[in-house]
């Protein structure tokens, strides 16, 4: 029985740095409440990030289907006549690429502790997101008025759709930095973690990038 | 500082008023039995539409009372109709694929059980974790209404192929609300399935306690991660095409549906889609989702087979590893469900050169399983003889899957009983099997009272005989030509046929009713059942470590702290025959 130690390993490390973070990385108290018996429940905002990456690992999955809809749908049939895009997209581009710009400045304003730089850049990002849906249903309504709507060919059909679909989680994206306007003193006062701003961040960013992505493929393939 | 904070006790008090304590419950407790009792709801009606069509097709005329009133089109005198025969055969496939097989297992076991396996007090996002249990329940919801509309649910069958699922009410009865409803409730479905799954990826990275490398981990936890990967990226390629297809029935567009195409002598004005498109899409998420069904099953099997045989799972990282495999080569083999679809001869060979691959990580999971039984001294309680029975049916299930995957055998096998038979057998009752085997054996915990060990035998034994005499006869049904989804048998080379089907559907009779054995005594257990104590299985898992039921907090505020694997059984100089994962009991080597 004396003889040499086996089996324990030390439980000195987690499998992953921080193991079983329960309450770490806040500011004090504080969290949204509701349900009863959650207020202390948190996890460190890292779980947060993690959980958008796959999350958007599953956006990245249902635009890449579209995608390979799109490619297999023209490739194969005889009906497809591209469309010109609306004018007005590099305009939206330029609009959500800035918006994009003014929420780093808005983020890094926070973590500066300014208030009004941080108020400033967050609700100029916020109206450049309205802006720029805006200016998609414009795009929309210029094809409309020139009798290209969703039925019309294959190509608007997925110039609908990718637009659509994009436009639809970018207002989610508006609503999570509508969350981040309702929550942005507390924030400023280093009373409630600035997680949802940087895990919205992370979502919005992408959303630039997956709007390019889109871009060009109505552009160049559609 | 993580040290630090594993010493400090957080205790949290449940909610207490009911609406928030049971019913938008942010407990993973509260919403895995949520899922549970969908699942358990959902699976009986699957299982009611079953019996309804084995009626029919050995009794075509049978009247059967009070079908009238729910469908007095469908079944006119309650004598059911070839095309209703279609709807019960739709919603049949629809509601076990989705709302028993995918969410039993996952939602079910996978939300109770995940976060006390990893030692964590609840899911990292509970509130997206209430969302996800109450979107699916809006999907079955919306699926349930198709049986109340005026001509019933669908006839599209649970793969929904356009073009005619595309084209509306020409292509038959419930083919226009019905199957607009169908494939809202599915996309409902995968947003709460991808929602889901985020929760459950998140979870088992960032909240293991400390000491529990992935290694360390249960391998039910390895299964449900998997599967949740799985899950996010499938579910995500479905939604796409459910909403492709919904423009398709809704929005004038011509994605699926050809030109010149003629319904029921109506003409349908469209033009230039392709139906195979759909096919592509639909089956990359459908060969993910048969692993999304069976691999919990897998984990929790692994994990009975050892607690019962007292030994250390044989293989860890094979098993490990093989589960990850069959996910990975579960994305590739999309192609063999299209074998017949006039694909290139070429890529139905490498599809088939893929799908025999998953023979190899299938065929180690079966090995290791046999490994642990070797030699053991097994106690043979109700959940062991289901896991076991697992095996067997995941054996029996999988080696026609090796006839299916060869275009040759499947171009004659294609649409047939023998397909029936090997779905069925594979993912329908093996998975089953997975979660009968997770109910008897986490029951105690989940309610602090034991199940009827007799009555759990019984069921065990006719369920286990009765499914053979289901689905076995099925494969010789196949080979001599049965087609599947046929409503009556009058051809001349399928009467002689009827014998056997006469044969399968009194084995169908006598299996659906063993099933309400199953059913009073999980209700009787829960009143009645002798009580459970903290370990009644003697397990070294974590969740064993806490009260049956556990507390609303889990661990009552403590963090646990792991020192050994998940399946210490039988170590040599160890005090008992099992060591518990967080004790910190040392074991000295004399081997």
């Amino acid at each position: 029985m004396a003889s040499t130690v086996l089996t324990p390993t030390k439980p000195a490390k987690a499998g992953k740095p921080g193991g079983s973070g329960r309450g770490s990385g806040g500011f004090g108290p504080g969290g949204s409440g509701g349900g009863g018996g959650w207020e202390g429940y948190r996890v460190p905002s890292r779980t947060y990030r993690l959980g958008m990456w796959f999350g958007l690992g599953g956006i990245v999955m249902l635009f890449a289907a579209f995608t390979s809809a799109m490619v297999v749908r023209r490739g194969m049939s005889f009906d497809w006549a591209s469309i010109a895009v609306p004018r007005i997209l590099w305009l939206n581009t330029g609009v959500l690429l800035a918006s994009s710009l003014t929420l780093e400045l808005s983020r890094r304003a926070l973590a500066r502790r300014s208030a009004t730089q941080f108020n400033r850049w967050l609700y100029a990002t916020l109206v450049l997101g309205l802006a720029f849906l805006g200016g998609q249903l414009v795009a929309w309504r210029e094809l409309a008025s020139r009798g290209v709507y969703l039925a019309t060919n294959p190509s608007s059909s997925f110039f609908y759709v990718l637009t659509a679909a994009h436009g639809l989680h970018l207002a989610g994206g508006i609503i999570a930095l509508g969350y981040v306007v309702f929550r942005a003193g507390s924030m400023v006062r280093g009373l409630t973690r600035r997680t949802p701003l940087d895990v919205a961040a992370i979502y919005w960013h992408f959303m630039d990038g997956l709007w390019i992505y889109i871009f060009f493929l109505l552009t160049r393939w559609s | 500082m993580a040290e630090m904070q594993a010493e400090i006790v957080h205790r949290h008090e449940a909610p207490k008023a009911f609406i928030w304590k049971y019913i938008f419950s942010l407990d993973h407790k509260v919403i895995g039995i949520q899922y549970y009792l969908l699942a358990l709801f959902s699976v009986f009606v699957g299982l009611t539409l079953s019996i309804l069509m084995r009626i029919h097709l050995v009794w075509p005329q049978a009247s059967i009372p009070l079908l009238d009133k729910v469908s007095p089109l469908g079944a006119p005198g309650g004598v059911i109709s070839p095309e209703y025969y279609l709807s019960l055969l739709t919603l049949h496939g629809t509601i076990m694929v989705f709302f028993v097989l995918t969410t039993a297992p996952q939602g079910g076991f996978g939300n109770y059980f995940l976060p006390l396996q990893i030692g964590a007090e609840d899911m990292a996002f509970p509130r997206l974790n209430m969302l996800s249990f109450w979107t699916t329940f809006a999907g079955l919801a919306v699926l349930m209404a198709t049986f109340f509309i005026h001509d019933g649910p669908p006839i599209g069958g649970w793969t929904s192929y356009p073009p005619l699922s595309a084209v509306g009410g020409a292509a038959g009865p419930g083919m226009a609300v019905g199957e607009t409803l169908w494939v809202v409730s599915i996309a409902i479905f995968c947003v709460a399935s991808m929602l889901g799954a985020i929760n459950f990826i998140a979870t088992t990275l960032d909240l293991r306690a400390r000491g529990l490398s992935l290694m360390k981990l249960p391998l039910t936890c390895w299964a449900w991660f998997l599967t949740a990967i799985l899950g996010l990226l499938s579910f995500a390629v479905l939604l796409a095409a459910g909403v492709l297809l919904l423009l398709d029935r809704t929005g004038g567009t011509s994605f699926f549906i050809p030109g010149g195409l003629l319904v029921s002598d109506k003409p349908i004005l469209h033009s230039g889609g392709s139906p195979l498109l759909w096919q592509h899409l639909f089956w990359f998420f459908g060969h993910p989702e048969v692993y999304i069904a069976i691999l919990p099953g897998m984990g929790v099997t692994s994990h009975v087979l050892s607690t019962f045989a007292r030994k250390p799972i044989f293989g860890y990282r094979a098993m490990v590893y093989a589960m990850s495999a069959i996910g990975v080569l579960g994305f590739c083999v999309w192609g063999h469900h299209m074998f017949v679809s006039g694909m290139s001869p070429y890529s139905a060979f490498a599809f088939s050169v893929l799908t025999m691959a998953i023979a190899i990580p299938s065929a180690i999971k079966t090995f290791n399983w046999i490994g642990t039984l070797l030699g053991a001294k097994i106690r043979f309680s109700t959940p062991m003889l289901f896991s076991i029975g697992f095996v067997s049916l995941f054996v029996t299930g999988g080696l026609s899957g090796i006839f299916l995957g060869q275009p040759p055998l499947d171009i004659y096998f294609h649409d047939t009983y023998f397909v029936l038979a090997h779905f069925h057998m594979i993912m329908g009752v093996a998975s089953i099997f997975g979660i009968f085997t997770a109910t008897y054996f986490w029951f105690p915990k989940m309610f602090g009272r034991m199940m009827n060990e007799t009555l759990g035998k019984i069921h065990f034994w006719i369920t286990f005989v009765g499914v053979y005499a289901i689905f076995m006869p099925m494969h010789y049904l196949g080979l001599e030509g049965n087609p599947r989804r046929y409503a009556e048998f009058i051809d001349n080379f399928l009467l002689p046929l009827m014998s056997v089907h006469r044969f399968i559907s009194i084995a169908a009779f006598i299996t659906g009713a063993a099933q309400l054995i199953f059913l009073f005594n999980l209700i009787w257990s829960l009143f009645k059942g002798k009580k459970a104590t903290e370990n009644p299985w003697e397990a070294t898992t974590l969740e064993w470590t806490v009260p049956s039921p556990p507390p609303f907090d889990n661990f009552a505020g403590k963090h646990p702290v792991i020192y050994h694997g998940a399946y210490e059984f039988s170590v040599p100089g160890a005090e008992k025959d099992y060591i518990m994962q967080n004790s910190p009991e040392e074991v000295a080597a004399d081997h």
